[in-house]
Order: structure tokens, then sequence, then C-alpha cells
């Protein structure tokens, strides 16, 4: 055991290095003295990329856990179709020029509290009438999800043609044009939740033995898991609203972090993950920005490699599961 | 003291548990036995706050267990049920670490780990402690399940049939353990199990449960006899007398 915690700590201090090597590496490469004008704005992006990444990698390392399944991603619970559903409704109308897309506070603060608003409520309505099992909860979201989902198509494929252009920019996730001021208020949002969600680490490994041993060890089981939905929904409702719905990211950082550190501690794996994303955005928007110049967003890499991540998982759990 | 008072759990319309009052005696091994469905398991979760009952209430101390803070119950009161899936791999070590968790939260000190040791030599696991859980036999996880409660270090060791899949040894072995718990720590063991004659010889009380009623509760010697077995399970079950041991030979009755 000893030698794992060990190897386990040279692993981090790796893949802090890494972290911080794609960071000064985004930031400094081909910076050609450009102090005024590209530093702040890539030094912007790259905090973006790192408030983001973790609390994407947080709320869906805490997700897997109270749902016991490494497959599942808060996006089950339809946050990311509703965020599409409200950009869409916005565009919709009010049109692409109204106050409501040209203020990006607005704009982000009407997604944020309706992301959230609609998971207190999910959650309410499904938790009130005492014990349901979690299953339940995730079917009727993917349920909810994919009915979101219809009618948002429905009201894009009537839309004006021009207003269908510029609502494309809000359906994938990209750091091109992330708002500063924006940045840090979400950032301080992300970093409250992150706070107040650290207490309950060691709560969370012991729930990793399942409900009843849970409550054994005096674990208030049901209370933390709705604790933990919530908070994850926060994190995933103002990532969505800052740069737009990644749908597999956070099961790669989740899974790669899983696989990387054994462990069943949750401090390790949360920080592994985040560490994971930031080096996965930022130098996959490195790669994207200066070896592809361009051509790509970053969204569309992660979703590729997402993917082929998700179907090797999948046979791998059927075969374990044989 | 742990007190049952007029216990009733009702899925839909029927009752899996009606009216049920004991109370559990300290310092002894009680055995919940009965036929299948007769609400032993059920009985057993309600008492460990597992599960909420509709009616009545379980006393510890004479306060309600849903008034004992969960933390401080845990201290008391250990509960282990028959299935235990878990998705991430643990050594046996880790597992039982987490015995230490009411008291410690995580963060373990040298007193913790002095009784981690205790627990794991008490079920002798020690030199399997580094292995993992998946790799082990059905008789070896059991067991370390069971170090996992006895490093919790609770007064009220509950066990819902520990016994299940496991074979003749390995069920002696445990009860054996059991036995000493009680006999030298001075625990009060409860205990669901199927085998009525591992509940003859090794406890001193037994709760008779069917169809969610008790129908018989006292010491051992008092319920195995044919009669009171013809109360509990509908069959005439002859009982003979083997070494001090009572035996009920219920195989062709």
């Amino acid at each position: 055991m000893r030698n794992r915690d060990k190897a386990n700590q040279l692993r981090m201090v790796a893949l802090i290095a890494l972290a911080i090597i794609s960071i000064l590496l985004y930031i400094f490469y081909g910076l050609n003295g450009s102090y005024d004008y590209a530093l702040p704005r890539r030094t912007i992006k790259v905090v973006a990329m790192a408030f983001t990444g973790v609390a994407i990698a947080y709320s869906t390392v805490i997700f897997q856990t109270i749902t016991h399944n490494r497959i599942l991603t808060p996006s089950v619970m339809g946050l990311d179709s509703l965020y599409m559903l409200i950009q869409t409704c916005i565009y919709f109308f009010f049109g692409g020029v109204s106050m409501f897309v040209m203020n990006k506070y607005l704009n982000f603060t009407i997604a944020v509290v309706a992301m959230v608003v609609f998971a207190l409520l999910f959650y309410r309505l499904l938790f009130k009438e005492g014990k349901r099992p979690i299953y339940f909860l995730l079917l009727v979201g993917m349920i909810t999800g994919t009915f979101l989902g219809s009618i948002t198509t429905f009201m894009q494929v009537i839309i004006d043609p021009n207003e269908y252009l510029s609502l494309q920019n809000k359906m994938f996730a990209s750091f091109n044009n992330v708002n500063g001021d924006l940045v840090w208020f979400a950032g301080a949002i992300i970093v409250v939740t992150l706070i107040y969600g650290w207490r309950l680490m060691n709560s969370l490994d012991v729930m990793t033995l399942g409900r009843e041993n849970a409550i054994n060890l005096g674990v208030q089981y049901d209370k933390l898991v709705k604790t933990m939905l919530v908070l994850s929904s926060v994190l995933i409702a103002v990532s969505t609203a800052l740069v737009g719905p990644i749908t597999f990211f956070g099961l790669i950082v989740a899974n790669l972090s899983y696989q990387f550190f054994e462990t069943y501690k949750h401090k390790t794996l949360i920080v592994g993950a985040g560490l994971m994303s930031i080096v996965a955005l930022v130098g996959g928007q490195f790669i994207v920005e200066r070896l592809f110049t361009f051509n790509t967003t970053l969204s569309v890499i992660i979703n590729f490699i997402g993917g082929i991540y998700f179907i090797y998982l999948l046979l791998k759990e059927s075969r374990s599961a044989k | 003291m742990i007190q049952v008072k007029e216990l009733t759990k009702k899925y839909g319309s029927k009752s899996v548990v009606e009216n049920v009052t004991v109370d559990i005696q300290p310092g002894m091994i009680t055995s919940f036995i009965g036929p299948n469905g007769a609400g032993k398991s059920t009985l057993l979760s309600m008492v460990s706050r597992l599960l909420n009952a509709d009616t009545g209430e379980v006393l510890l101390d004479k306060a309600d267990v849903r008034r004992w803070k969960s933390d401080e119950f845990a201290k008391r009161v250990s509960i282990l049920k028959q299935s235990n899936y878990m998705n991430v791999r643990l050594t046996i070590r880790e597992l039982v670490a987490f015995g230490r968790f009411p008291y410690t939260k995580g963060r373990l000190n040298d007193e913790d780990n002095v009784k981690v040791d205790e627990a794991l030599a008490y079920m002798n696991l020690e030199d399997l402690q580094h292995n993992f859980l998946d790799e082990l036999s059905g008789g070896q996880r059991q067991r370390a399940f069971i170090a996992m409660v006895i490093a919790q270090d609770t007064e009220y060791i509950l066990l819902d049939e520990p016994l299940n899949n496991l074979d003749m040894k390995h069920s002696v072995q445990i009860m054996k353990i059991l036995r000493k718990l009680v006999d030298e720590l001075g625990k009060t063991v409860v205990i669901v199990l199927h085998d009525i004659n591992f509940a003859s010889v090794y406890s001193d009380r037994i709760v008779a449960l069917k169809d969610g009623r008790v129908v018989k509760d006292g010491p051992t010697h008092d319920i195995i006899n044919s009669e009171a077995l013809k109360d509990i399970y509908d069959m005439d079950i002859p009982v003979q007398e083997q070494n001090g041991c009572r035996i009920c030979v219920y195989f062709n009755s």
C-alpha cells in the first residue's frame, strides 16, 4: 500500500508538471513580444479552460460515485439539452441581436439560473415521495433531455437561417470568444462550490462501499446524495454557460483518472481528473490553434476522442461482466 | 439496550413486518430465524436505521434511532448486509480501515491503526491484508467485511445472513468468532440465520418470525423443540441431542 501511495504521488507530480508545461507552452509559444495584446487574451483563455476543466472533472467524478456507475455523466440529467433549449428560445423569440445575446452577463445569468432552478425542481419532484432508486432519476433525466432536445431541433428547423448560423456558435464548446470578466465571475462560483464540497470528500470515499455500508459507518447517505447532485448541477451549469456543452469530456478525464490512480480516495481522483482536464483542454487548444491553425475546434476533437474512448469503455465493461 | 416497539413496515398494502415488539438482551447472541419472507432482514434493517419503519419505534438507550446523530449511532451499532458489491478495487486493509470512519472521518491516527491490526488478527487476515478484495474467495471476503465491523468497535453487531454461500468450515469459523466476540469482548450480536442448527448451537436467544410477526421469543432451549418448530415452520422436525447440542433433523420430515 505504501508503494501505491508513493507511485500515486509521483504520478501526481508528473501531471502537475505536464499541466504547467501545457499552460506555459500555450501562453508563450509564438508570442513574439506581443505582451500588451496577445498575453492578456491568452491568459484569460487559459484561466477559462482551467476553471471549466476542473468543474467538469469534479462534477463527473462525484456524479459517478453517487450513481455507482462509471459510464454516465451529469449530461444525462438533461442540463446540456436545457442549455441548448434556452439559447434556441432566446434566438427564436428575441433574435440574435437582442440584449439577451449581446449582453453576455445577462445571457450567462439566465442560462445558469435556469439550469440550476431546473435541476432543483427536478430533484424536489423526484425526492418528494421519499425513496426512489437513483436509476429512476437517471431515466427521467434522459427522457427529459431527449424531450428538450427534440423541441430544440424543432425550433432550429423553423428559425431564420441567418439566426441559425449565429446560434450554431452556441452549440459547440468554444474557448475562442470567452468574455474576460465573465470568466472571473464563473470562476468565483466554481471555487466556492469546490471549497464547500471538499469537506465532504472523505464521506464520498465511504459511499463507494454502497449505501448500506455507508449508512453503517455513519454517513447520512440520502442527504449527501442530494447535496452532491446539487453541487454537480451548479458546476455543470456554470461551465456550460461559460463555454458551451462538452459532452464526452468529463467521461474521459474521470475514467483516465480512475485508471491512472488506482485508489478509492476522491481527493486524489478529483485533483488528478482536474489536472488531466487542464492538460487536455490547454494542450488540445494549443494543437488546434498553433498546429491546425484554427481549421477545427477543440470540441470536435474532444467529442471524437471521447466517442472512441466511450466505445472502448463499453466494450471493456461488457467483457468484464461476462 | 435496544428495544423494538410495535414496529410495522408495509410495502403497498402487504405488511412485511407487523407489530413486532422485541428486546435485544445485551451480552448475548440473538438469532432471528423463520421461513423465507418472514421479515427477518427487514426487521434487522429497521433496527439498524437502513430502512424507516412505517409505525412503531426502535430505541437505543431509550432514544429513537432516528433521533440519534448518524455518526454517534455508528459508534454504538454496526450492521453488515448480505450483498456487498462495489466498483472500486480495495485491499482488505483499506476496507477494514473504513471501519474507523465514524471516529476519524477518514484520517487514521496510531490508535486507529492498532484497532485495524487487531481486527485483522481477530479474523486471521494479517497475511492477506494487502490483497485486493476481488482476488479473494467468498469466505475470505466475508471475513474481511466482518473485520471491518470489528474495527468499528461497536457494542452491538448486527449481521444479515453472514453464512450465505459459505461452506461448512467457513460457517463454523465465523460463528466461533462471533461467539468469541460475545464471550471475550462483551459484544451483543444479532444475527439473521437460515440454518436452524447454527442458531441452535451458537445462540443464547432466538426470535422466530413468521409472516412478519414474532411467533417465538426466548432462550434457545425453549425454542429448539419439536412443538415450537412446528409453529414456526409448519414441519414436524425431530430434535436430537448430540454432545450437548440440540440438532434439528429436518431433512426428511
